[in-house]
């Protein structure tokens, strides 16, 4: 629902990334952010869901009033974030089904009923077009890019998270993998669901429409606006972007 | 690696060992001292001679022992294993005969820390009570009657060694000790001279037994003990699984486990045995067991080692005439102060047999896991395959794995693979599942689980339930 990230500095291997990122998704928005590669827009969402190799060096992001920072990974899921990975990890031996009963019960801290369960599965997957015998499948073992993606979203949509941090779901995507993927995600919009997403394209925004678009350029939100922006940045690229970082004074650690 | 292997590990399947008796254990659990009968420490031939008498047994029986004995007396402790320096031979009880006392344990016996963890893990009380080893989880009473019934009609035999000794004289001797004679190892020799428990078990020709063969099925026998003897013979065109139901933590004192297991598979048969241990961690666990499988015979070992001090067991195929073939699934667990060495061993006399073992082994806090394998093919043993995969997971930075493959290959045609990987919980994985909201624990369980998925779901649903509990229990305060 509503996160609010507040001057936040986060380094990792002595190399400051976020230089004070300040940004606020108020609840039931989607915000969009961009920005050309190595400029710590991955960092802010794997920062935020706790990531362990970044140390945070300053700042706060408060979810629903709470400073997530001071959690655990797993208390950030149970407060309702959930991180859509760039890169989804393999865990061989532990098939996808298995792994949602299990995590949903970490999230809710009760049995799940199978029957209620399995319903929730049925419709997840009839949202993302996946054949049932996916979840009999060892967790991302042996999936393509595609389908690793779509079962980021699977998850999402089983665990209903109420603020959902999209790392490049889109990347890798064919046309029609996005389609699948976007209506994943729109099925969460509501009231109660916000989402920040990365990515590097308006295709994605396309299908996923944000509220506010923002852009990062060496670890600051350089630029926000609606949806617009996205089009411009695709129209004229990342130079005038930079040209414009260069032009702020860098805020001092 | 130790000198002179060929006379070591390849030739010998050892065992063995003992150590002081620790008269209160870990879990300060103390047992009610009703034994019938009791022989002093130590072994001798008197003590022979009382085991020997107290089960009636014919005379070649207590020669056999005798004969052992003597075997036993004359080899040295095998040293290029695991470490069995504490091990003091004469400092042990040899012979305890037990009144049903093991059988009667209840609930209020299993001491209060194993009870707490239970209740952290939220095991639920119908699994309770088998995880604590206070008698029978199933209804086991009409069960087995039922079972009987059916498998005496098939002829089946399924009953105690001392009973199957008893009940079937030539069946018995023809067969015992013939797959592992008393020569063969120090341990196997300390068995055949004082084994006392253990199964019997026969299954005719073209009778396919399709409910495991369990030994909790086998009430009223005596239970398998320190140095039990199993023996098990399928027929031609036969199938039996058999599961040892060692799951339950055995609370004992006895330091010193050595058990036997000859299994026969003749011709078409198959076979498979599953046993998962998980003996008190002050126990010595050295098991010789073998099975010699014949033409077209297919044998299975699924065999899981999670509790002792020291274990050496490395369940053995001998693929003696054509076609036979041998699968080995071993899955060992070593935490704090434990070494696991387990493996299996094959061995190809014939042509056109095959062959694989496939190992998973982890290792927590400084527990050190081995893999110690053995495939041997003899020559003209034409177009033997085999194939070894051994994965090792260290679950911390002073965890330690060794892998020891010995790899004899007389015929040229012969195909032999061996594969072994090493790896470390990863920090990406735990993430991953923290992410979404399980906890560091739940996390790292989950990844050891995964990695013995590939063998838990050979083992029939309860046992692998039983199997992950376990490695959970192991698993506690592994993390933060």
């Amino acid at each position: 629902m509503n996160l609010e990230i507040k001057d936040l500095w986060v380094s990792i291997d002595n190399e400051m990334i976020l230089k004070g990122v300040n940004l606020h998704v108020p609840a039931g928005q989607f915000h969009a952010i961009m920005g050309p590669n190595g400029n710590g827009k991955s960092t802010l969402v794997k920062a935020i869901a706790g990531a362990p190799e970044y140390t945070i060096e300053r700042g706060e992001v408060l979810y629903n009033g709470v400073n997530v920072l001071e959690l655990e990974p797993d208390e950030r899921a149970r407060q309702g974030l959930y991180l859509a990975f760039q890169y989804p990890v393999e865990i061989p031996g532990v098939t996808v089904a298995n792994f949602l009963r299990l995590a949903i019960q970490a999230r809710t801290g009760k049995e799940v009923e199978f029957m209620d369960f399995y319903k929730k599965l049925t419709r997840a997957l009839e949202i993302l077009d996946w054949d049932e015998s996916w979840v009999n499948r060892y967790l991302n073992q042996g999936f393509s890019g595609g389908e690793k993606k779509r079962n980021e979203i699977l998850q999402m949509l089983m665990l209903e998270p109420s603020f959902a941090l999209m790392d490049e779901t889109d990347s890798g995507l064919d046309i029609d993998a996005l389609k699948v993927v976007a209506k994943g995600v729109n099925a969460m919009r509501s009231a109660n669901f916000s989402a920040l997403m990365i990515t590097h394209y308006n295709r994605l925004l396309e299908f996923i429409v944000p509220d506010m678009v923002h852009i990062m350029v060496d670890g600051r939100i350089v630029k926000s606006g609606g949806k617009e922006l996205a089009v411009e940045l695709e129209a004229n690229g990342y130079e005038p972007v930079k040209a414009m970082a260069a032009s702020q004074p860098a805020a001092a650690f | 690696m130790p000198e002179a292997i060929e006379e070591r590990f390849s030739d010998n399947i050892p065992d063995a060992a003992i150590a002081q008796i620790n008269e209160s254990y870990e879990f300060g659990w103390s047992q009610p001292e009703n034994y019938t009968i009791k022989a002093p420490k130590g072994l001798s031939r008197e003590v022979v001679e009382l085991i020997s008498k107290s089960k009636e047994e014919p005379a070649w029986m207590l020669e056999f022992r005798l004969k052992a004995l003597d075997i036993y007396r004359s080899k040295p402790v095998p040293k290029w294993g695991a470490d069995l320096s504490g091990l003091d031979l004469e400092n042990i009880y040899y012979y305890i005969k037990p009144t049903d006392a093991l059988n009667s344990r209840t609930w209020d016996d299993v001491p209060d820390d194993i009870k707490r963890t239970f209740d952290k893990l939220g095991i639920p009380e119908s699994e309770r009570g088998m995880l604590a080893g206070v008698g029978a989880q199933y209804e086991s009473e009409m069960v087995y009657h039922n079972l009987k019934e059916e498998w005496e009609k098939l002829g089946v035999i399924f009953l105690s060694i001392e009973d199957g000794m008893r009940e079937h004289p030539e069946l018995f001797r023809e067969h015992f000790g013939t797959v592992i004679p008393p020569e063969d190892n120090k341990f196997a020799a300390v068995n055949s001279a004082v084994w006392s428990g253990g199964s019997f078990v026969y299954v005719p020709k073209n009778v396919k037994v399709e409910v495991p063969l369990q030994t909790y099925f086998r009430i009223n026998a005596e239970n398998s003990g320190q140095f039990e003897r199993t023996l098990i013979i399928i027929d031609e065109g036969a199938y039996a699984h058999y599961i040892e139901g060692c799951t339950a933590p055995s609370y004992s004192s006895d330091s010193f486990h050595s058990g036997v297991i000859e299994i026969i598979v003749k011709k078409g048969a198959r076979m498979r045995y599953s046993t998962i241990q998980n003996w008190s961690h002050n126990v010595y666990n050295l098991v010789t067991q073998r099975a010699a499988v014949y033409e077209g015979a297919h044998m299975e070992w699924v065999d899981g080692n999670l509790g002792s001090k020291v274990t050496m067991k490395y369940p053995a195929t001998y693929l003696l005439e054509p076609h036979a073939r041998g699968e080995i699934l071993s899955i060992a667990m070593a935490t704090t102060g434990q070494h696991q060495d387990a493996g299996g061993k094959v061995v190809h006399f014939a042509p056109n047999t095959s062959s694989s073992i496939v190992s998973k082994s982890i290792s927590k806090n400084d527990g050190r896991s081995s893999y110690r394998g053995l495939v041997k093919v003899y020559d003209g043993a034409k177009n033997a395959k085999s194939n070894v995969e051994c994965d090792a997971l260290l679950l911390n930075d002073d965890s330690r794995t060794d892998t020891y493959p010995y790899i004899e290959i007389e015929e040229k045609t012969a195909s032999v693979g061996h594969e072994a990987t090493v790896s470390k919980i990863n920090d990406e994985q735990v993430f991953y599942l923290m992410s979404r909201g399980l906890s560091e624990e739940a996390a790292t369980g989950l990844i050891v689980r995964g990695f013995i998925e590939p063998i838990a779901k050979e083992l029939p649903l309860e046992y692998a339930v039983e199997l992950n509990r376990l490695i959970e229990l192991e698993m506690e305060g592994s993390v933060g």
